[in-house]
Order: C-alpha cells, then structure tokens, then sequence
C-alpha cells in the first residue's frame, strides 16, 4: 500500500501556482488508482494556511505545515530540512512534487537523506496492474521512457502543464505543524532580481511562445542589420499578445561570435538542448534555423508556425505545422498593425 | 579567501548524432554508444570555464575535473577539452549512459572526490552543471553535495561573484525569467551551473601540455564502477513519431500571411 505526500511551496503570498495545483490533481488521481493508497499534503512556506484552505477538498488524510520565517524564501537549507521533516513524519512511500525551482533543488537531497531514489521532469504516470510507471524524457527530449522502481520512498518531480489543474476544492484546512530541525543558515536570500533590465519576457503561463532566432540580428536584404527595428516589432508583439519569448541559440554563443545581441534577451529566454524547452499551447518561430539541437526547444509546443525565408529551413521542416516562407520583418510588422486593430 | 574547486562532468553524445535506443543485457543504451563522437557535457562545459576562469583570478586555487565515463571515450574526450582551461583530472571508468541511476553516479562521484589527494573540503566548491545532457535529471550534484555533508547549495546558477571578505554571491534562476539572489558565507557549497557568463575559451596548446601530465596517469588509474540501475526497470524507451506534415505557405502576399498569423493566434 503506497502513502503518497504531495509537497508544494506556497508563495509569498499564500497561493499556490499553477504547477503545484496541477501536480496535486496528478496525485489525488493516482491515490484513486493505487489500491489502498493513502494522501497526504505537506506545504512550505512563510504562512501556509491559506495554500492549504485553497485546496481543502482535495481529500488528503491530513495536511503537514513547515511555516514561518525560515521557510518564508527559498534557501536549500532549510527547504531539505522542512521536506525531510515531512517525508520522515508521513512514513511516505511516494513523493510527488512540482519541479519549480525550489523543490527542484531541495528534493534531491531529502531522497539522499531518506535513502530513496527520485526521479524529475515526470511527464505521465501510469498504473498497470497495481504497479506505478511513469514517463519521462531522456537525452534533452529526445526519447522517450516508461520506467518503474521498486525502491521507496520513490520521490517524483512533476513538469509543468502535464496535468490540469485541481480546482474548486477550496475549504477549511487543519494544518498539522511539523517540527523541523532548521541548522544555521550559512546563506542568506537577498532578493529577487530580472534576468534582463529591459522588459519582462518569460511568462510560463502564456498561451503562446514566440521564438526569436538570430536572424533577427543578422544583415538584411539591404547588407544591414536592423537590431532597433527588430526590438521594437518583438516587444511589440509580446506587449499586444502576452507571449511568452524563447531564443533559439544561446545568448553567450551569439555575443562570443560577436553579432548583436537582441538587448532584453538573456540568457533564460534560450531554448533548446542548453535552454529549457517550456509548455504552450502555440509557438510562433522566427527568423530560426537549426537542427535537433535548437529544435528541441520546442518539442512540448503543440501548435507550431514558423516565419522564415528559407523553405528548407531544419527548424520548421517537419516539426512546424504552418511555414510561412516569408520575411519575418514584414511579417511581424503587419500582424502587429492587425492585432492592434490597425 | 582561496579556493579547491571539483568540477563534474563527463561526456554526452555529440548534440548532432542521430540517438537510437537499443536495448542491452542490462538494460537501456544507445545504438554504437562507443561510437558515438562524444562533447563535454554542455552545462558541466559551463561550469569548468566558470571554475577556471575563477581560479586564475583568485590566488592558491586548484581545479579537479572529476569525470566518469567509459575510459576510452574518455580519453577522446580530454582530446578535445584539454587545450581549453588549466584542470587535475580525476577519471572514473564506467557507463556514461542517460540511462544510469543518478543515485549510483552520485556514490560513484562521491567515492572518487574523497580520494582526491590535496583536496581541503573546507575550502571546496563543487561545481557542476544544472543537469546533463543524457539523463537532464537535475539531482545527482544535490546528492553528491548530501553525501558530502554540503548543506549550502545552488541550482541553475549564471553567476557566482567573491565578495569583500569571501562570501559568495550568487544568482540562480527561478521561474519567469528571474534570478533568487543568494549571498552565501563561503565554501562549502554546490554551485550547479547553468550557462555562465563565458564563451568557450579558445584553445591554448601550452594548457594541453600542461594539463596532459595530469591527464594520462589520471586514465591510467582510473577505477572501474559498475552502474546497475539497481531497482529500475525500463518498460519501454523509444523515439517517438514526431514528424509533422508542414504546409508550406509560399509566395503570398504579406498581407494574407499576417491575416492568417492572427487569426490562428485569436482561435480557441
């Protein structure tokens, strides 16, 4: 019989994101579909009780609470220590965990801790005969495995927009609070900071991704580059659609080759075999080339188009849906007009 | 304030070899793995500039490029790195297969920084990549750091500055394009890297000669680990169908493409 504890961060102020609540659903149904099995939450943060009443009904057994000022930021620390308390104290024999950033860090070393195993960027489960698999992608996405563990506790990130997300189990919550034995902080969280000075560009939970290749910043038809003009049809379209903005080539790679560099581009903003390669329901890419390695970067877009001059072009042959062969400087510059009723 | 820094990384396919999955007597690999031309591992390419670029600029540092791989690929690999930046390496024979058992990498890593000669764990950083490019776990430099008592630790790090009086500051990357600044007291600590700040450096034959009288007993000694994957079992690995038939829209006016463009962008 599996006891499974759901672990989540709750924000700074209270809720829980996206991906924790989706990450939810995928363990209130897999509690459902392993006999016997048992559901716990434990949630860290500053104050945890509003995150636990906004899901109060998703039937868990009891809610474990790691709270207050020492769980308030993200500090490997005292985040191991918090989800070690609660995977000690729930005699948990499975760990399902969104992969934001915090746990992602922290969960690793609580399975080493707790002497289980762990396994991250879970894209599926499955229940076979009582037996759990789950799915996961190897060699930056590029195949694709259903595999299964037999030790335990077997810790679980999930990636995001695997699953829906649980909503309407909103409630009053009895949060237990677990004691935690925080050891002396060597490091000391100072703040958050932008990638890029210039404009917010990464939005995960957008319904587009909107690919910016080096094209952009190459010479034109007339021998130019035309880096302003580019900004400003790019922020354009990102500021009219609430897109979300990928590159397709590393930022490093671009300046260390020495061409221009887009000026609100950073380094987070890459996709592909050294970037990250987001969910969305749509990508629009242009001005890309490239082969598998750039192209990874979209492999989990489920509508793709592209804009590029050359029909042959790797990134879009076979992987994008539409190809428009045309010059994406035109392109942007009118859809911009359209989608600001022009 | 001076610093050992243990760098870890091995080899991964090189990015633009077509990868098949076949299946061995123990378990998943990749069709003629040994093979297959090799690169240092992206991010843990990454994490080696950052560490050498920080050793020439801090004095009394050493560096340690701690490597598991096959040893013959291995050798290829140091081919191609050796002439890049200043590193001790320190080979282990094995798998360097996605399909290992990050638990079991971690022991095996482990296991081969204890047996540095010269390593003063209260000065180390241990430096890696946020996840490799064969498995893309993202765990197994957490869980050498617990093995080896490191509780300060940072993922997907794009800079590591050494303040006025030796701590560390630190940016690591979060959700929505963002930063978590951290400032930490000073080593110990796990710095896994994301791309850095640096380009590739150049090659530099003088750092081959030099790195090569570490590089060649290192292979010679390296000793051999078995990675089991113990517990795991692969039900199926395949390449999925990904192709899609692309239509192409060719020599129509601008106007109609953008029309179209929007239109897709405003349906459901």
């Amino acid at each position: 019989m599996e006891r499974i504890l759901f672990v989540a961060d709750a924000q700074l102020d209270g809720s829980l994101p996206k991906i924790a609540r989706e990450v939810l659903a995928s363990a209130v149904k897999l509690s459902g579909e392993l006999d016997g099995a048992t559901l716990t939450v434990g949630l860290i943060g500053g104050d945890v009780q509003a995150a636990a009443d906004s899901i109060a009904g998703c039937g868990a057994a009891a809610f474990l609470g790691a709270a207050g000022d020492d769980f308030a930021v993200s500090r490997y620390s005292s985040d191991a220590a918090a989800a070690e308390a609660m995977v000690r104290k729930s005699e948990a024999t499975l760990v399902v965990a969104p992969g934001t950033a915090r746990l992602a860090r922290a969960l690793p070393g609580v399975a080493q801790r707790v002497g289980g195993r762990i396994d991250s960027h879970i894209a599926g489960f499955q229940v076979d005969a009582g037996t759990l698999r789950v799915e996961r992608w190897f060699y930056r996405q590029r195949m694709v495995a259903v595999m299964s563990r037999s030790q335990r506790p077997w810790l679980l990130l999930i990636d995001s927009g695997v699953f829906d997300a649980l909503d309407g189990a909103e409630g009053s919550a009895t949060v237990e609070a677990v004691p935690v034995e925080v050891p002396r902080a060597r490091t000391q969280v100072v703040g958050e900071e932008a990638a890029s000075a210039e404009a917010q560009t990464i939005r995960p939970d957008a319904d587009v991704l909107f690919v910016a290749g080096a094209g952009w910043t190459k010479k034109q038809a007339d021998g130019q580059a035309h880096v302003p003009e580019a900004e400003k049809l790019i922020l354009g379209f990102l500021k009219q659609t609430g897109s979300s903005l990928g590159s397709s080539k590393s930022l490093v790679d671009q300046s260390g080759e020495g061409q221009a560099v887009l000026s609100f581009m950073s380094h987070v903003n890459q996709v592909g075999q050294t970037g990250s390669t987001p969910r969305h329901p749509k990508g629009l890419a242009t001005c890309c080339h490239g082969e598998e390695p750039h192209v990874v970067g979209w492999r989990f877009i489920k509508e793709r188009r592209a804009v590029n001059i050359d029909p042959g072009c790797g990134w879009a042959q076979g992987k994008a849906d539409v190809l428009y062969v045309a010059d994406a400087f035109e392109v942007m510059s009118k859809v911009n007009d359209l989608l600001g009723g022009g | 304030m001076s610093f050992h820094i243990v760098v870890c990384g091995s080899l991964v396919p090189d990015p633009l070899q077509t990868l098949e999955p076949v299946q061995g007597p123990t378990g998943p690999g990749l069709k003629n793995e040994m093979m297959l031309p090799s690169v240092l591992d992206p991010w843990a390419a990454h994490a080696l500039y950052e560490a050498a670029h920080l050793a020439a600029n801090t004095p009394d540092c050493r560096v340690w490029l701690v490597s598991l791989g096959p040893k013959a690929r291995l050798q290829q690999l140091m081919m191609n790195i050796a002439q890049k930046v200043p590193f001790e390496l320190v080979a282990i024979d094995g798998p360097a297969s996605g399909f290992a058992d990050a638990y079991e990498v971690a022991a095996a890593l482990t296991a081969a920084i204890e047996s540095i000669d010269g390593l003063d764990r209260s000065r180390m950083l241990l430096f890696g990549g946020r996840a490799s490019a064969s498995r893309d776990a993202g765990v197994t430099m957490q869980m050498v750091g617990e093995r080896l008592g490191i509780t300060d630790q940072f993922l997907a790090v794009d800079k590591l500055k050494v303040e006025d009086g030796g701590a560390l500051r630190i940016l690591e990357r979060i959700e929505g394009g963002r930063y978590l600044a951290s400032i930490c007291e000073g080593p110990p600590a796990v710095v896994a890297w994301s791309t850095g700040g640096l380009p590739e450096p150049p090659n530099n034959p003088q750092v081959g000669m030099q790195n090569m009288r570490t590089i060649m007993p290192a292979l010679q000694k390296a000793q051999p680990v078995a990675l089991e994957a113990e517990g795991v079992v692969y039900a199926n690995v395949e390449v999925p169908q990904q192709r899609r038939e692309t239509r192409i829209v060719k020599d129509v006016p601008v106007e109609e493409v953008a029309r179209d463009i929007v239109e897709w962008l405003r349906s459901g």
